[in-house]
């Protein structure tokens, strides 16, 4: 058995404009010491499949169990990055980790908190802003205090909600070589999953991708597994055939119904081409059906 | 040139209102002007803190008492209100079912609070201080209450994954996120106690600015109800901006 096992999983949101079904038979499992990220575009129930996942919400029919048991509730090693980072912007960014380890460490004396959380800051390159507040620091800092939020208390479980969704490439780039860093210093294995809507993103950090099929009644496809050498780098993925490979398959799962069928019909060989795509579409998967001739592309807006 | 014209707009402001004082004491025969108010209550203004009398007494220390008793009513107000604030806004059900008598009790004017109060108590200065606060507590009741449901699902989250004890929710994250909110509504608290103030007074003849205010009413010396307003306006709004500076010092977002 898997440590994480989701077994038909759906959820349904009643608002009073009716119910809306978001997530239908979602069926996932993951192995202990995986990185999993899950994959799709906006609004289709990622956010949704990790709450459950995490014990934030119960789904409506199926189960998830984590080690074996029912998942009731946020589990006590588990840890959450939120895109938004949600750090109480009253608290210093010390204050912000110190809150964790008190609350999941409440046998250690106030001292030992302290310089568990001083640690966590300092292993994400923070130790000069300890005292700074959610306010005073950019969205990246904020992002590395959530991380270093959630590698304060150990976890063995690591759920990553578009945690780098808000940042700069430059800085998203970064930080993903630190959280593969965090993630091999614990000394154990940390089952992670995270969800994401940038294919480069789950490339350069998961062992296995899951594309989400677009909500509503949105569905995982088949796992694409990623064998590619660590440490990975963006920028080099860019370049490796491998990778490409990867990127595309998950890209074609993506859109699988996500852009109606369009047939190019040109007067002339290099003329422009006016394509519409449903709103939803990505830059992506214009570049996915506009294949076979990728080149031909390079004008797309 | 145009920046002394935008300091001295507010003295020019204050000089209208007072010509306008004039003209109306020209046609109203019992109203004194400004100059003869001034003329009459200086003894009140320049020994604010005599003592001569029961209602007798310096303008300051009229005021003091009033103040006191504002003091009094307001803190029983807000240290009702600000827990009924945060139970209601936790509670939806408490909410929905106490809204109809909230709803009900906020337009009720303090002179018709005062004397179900000196029923209840029996004694003038228990029924002001009830009258005071059963008037002034709604809005730290509705804005600590807005604050509650104003917080973001985001706060909520951190509180249910880093697995917080309810008391300690309450305590980092709860009261920190409301207390914006409830500091909007300590400061119209204060302002409707300050309302209050005067028309208790008035019906029980306390000592303070407004058992002065109607006492010179009845011996006929108008210009001391004159003094008696001004001085309301200026407390009043000396402690609107006591209570927007505490206000913004205790901002945490």
């Amino acid at each position: 058995m898997a440590f994480i096992e989701v077994a038909g999983v759906s959820k349904t949101f009643v608002s009073a404009s009716g119910a809306r079904e978001v997530l239908r038979n979602v069926t996932l499992s993951v192995e202990r010491g995986e990185f999993v990220a899950i994959v799709g575009a906006m609004g289709s129930g990622k956010t949704t499949l990790l709450n459950l996942l995490a014990g934030l919400m119960p789904p409506d029919r199926g189960s998830v169990a984590v080690d074996g048991r029912a998942v009731e509730g946020v589990r006590h090693d588990a840890a959450i990055v939120f895109q938004n980072y949600s750090l109480l912007p009253w608290f210093s960014a010390l204050e912000n980790v110190r809150l964790a380890v008190a609350a999941a460490c409440p046998s250690q004396s106030k001292a030992e908190q302290r310089a568990r959380a001083v640690d966590a800051l300092e292993r994400v390159g923070l130790g000069n802003a300890l005292q700074r507040r959610p306010g005073q620091l950019s969205g990246g800092m904020r992002q590395r205090v959530a991380i270093a939020r959630a590698f304060a208390i150990e976890p063995d479980l690591l759920f990553l909600d578009e945690p780098f969704g808000a940042l700069d490439a430059l800085t998203r780039d970064t930080l993903q070589q630190e959280l593969t860093r965090l993630c091999g210093s614990v000394g154990r294995p940390v089952t992670t999953v995270m969800i994401t809507n940038n294919v480069e993103e789950a490339i350069v950090l998961a062992d296995r991708i899951v594309p989400l099929s677009r909500g509503p009644r949105a569905t995982l496809g088949a796992s694409i597994p990623v064998t590619l050498p660590r440490p990975r780098s963006a920028a080099a993925l860019l370049r490796d055939p491998a990778a490409l490979r990867v990127r595309s398959t998950i890209i074609e799962a993506l859109t699988e119904g996500a852009v109606s069928r369009v047939r190019l019909k040109r007067d002339s060989t290099d003329g422009p081409a006016t394509v519409r795509l449903r709103p939803d579409a990505t830059y992506d998967t214009a570049m996915v059906r506009l294949k076979p001739d990728p080149t031909s592309v390079a004008g797309v807006s | 040139m145009k920046r002394t014209l935008h300091a001295l707009s507010p003295a020019v402001g204050i000089l209208v209102a007072l010509v306008a004082w004039w003209g109306v004491s020209r046609m109203v025969p019992d109203l004194p002007s400004p100059w003869r108010t001034w003329e009459e209550s200086k003894i009140y203004i320049l020994k604010p803190l005599e003592k001569r009398g029961e209602m007798d007494q310096g303008i300051g220390l009229l005021a003091y008492y009033s103040l006191l008793r504002v003091a009094r009513g307001f803190l029983l107000g807000i240290l009702i209100g600000t827990p009924l604030g945060f139970v209601l806004g936790v509670s939806k059900g408490l909410a929905r079912m106490l809204d109809p008598v909230i709803q009900i009790m906020r337009p009720i004017s303090p002179l018709a609070w005062l004397p179900l109060g000196l029923i209840l108590f029996r004694k003038s200065e228990p029924a002001a201080l009830f009258a005071i606060a059963v008037c002034s507590m709604w809005p730290t009741v509705i804005n600590t209450m807005a604050g509650v449901r104003a917080i973001p699902q985001d706060y909520w989250n951190v509180a249910k994954v880093l697995r917080l004890s309810r008391f300690t929710t309450f305590t980092k994250v709860v009261v920190p996120a409301t207390l914006p909110y409830i500091f909007t509504g300590y400061r119209l608290s204060l302002g409707i106690a300050w309302l209050v103030i005067v028309a208790s007074e008035m019906l029980t003849g306390t000592p303070g600015v407004g058992g002065f205010l109607w006492q010179e009413y009845n011996s006929l010396i108008y210009a001391h109800i004159l003094l008696a307003i001004v001085t309301i306006g200026i407390v009043g709004f000396a402690l609107d901006r006591l209570m927007g500076m505490a206000e913004a010092r205790l901002r945490t977002i």
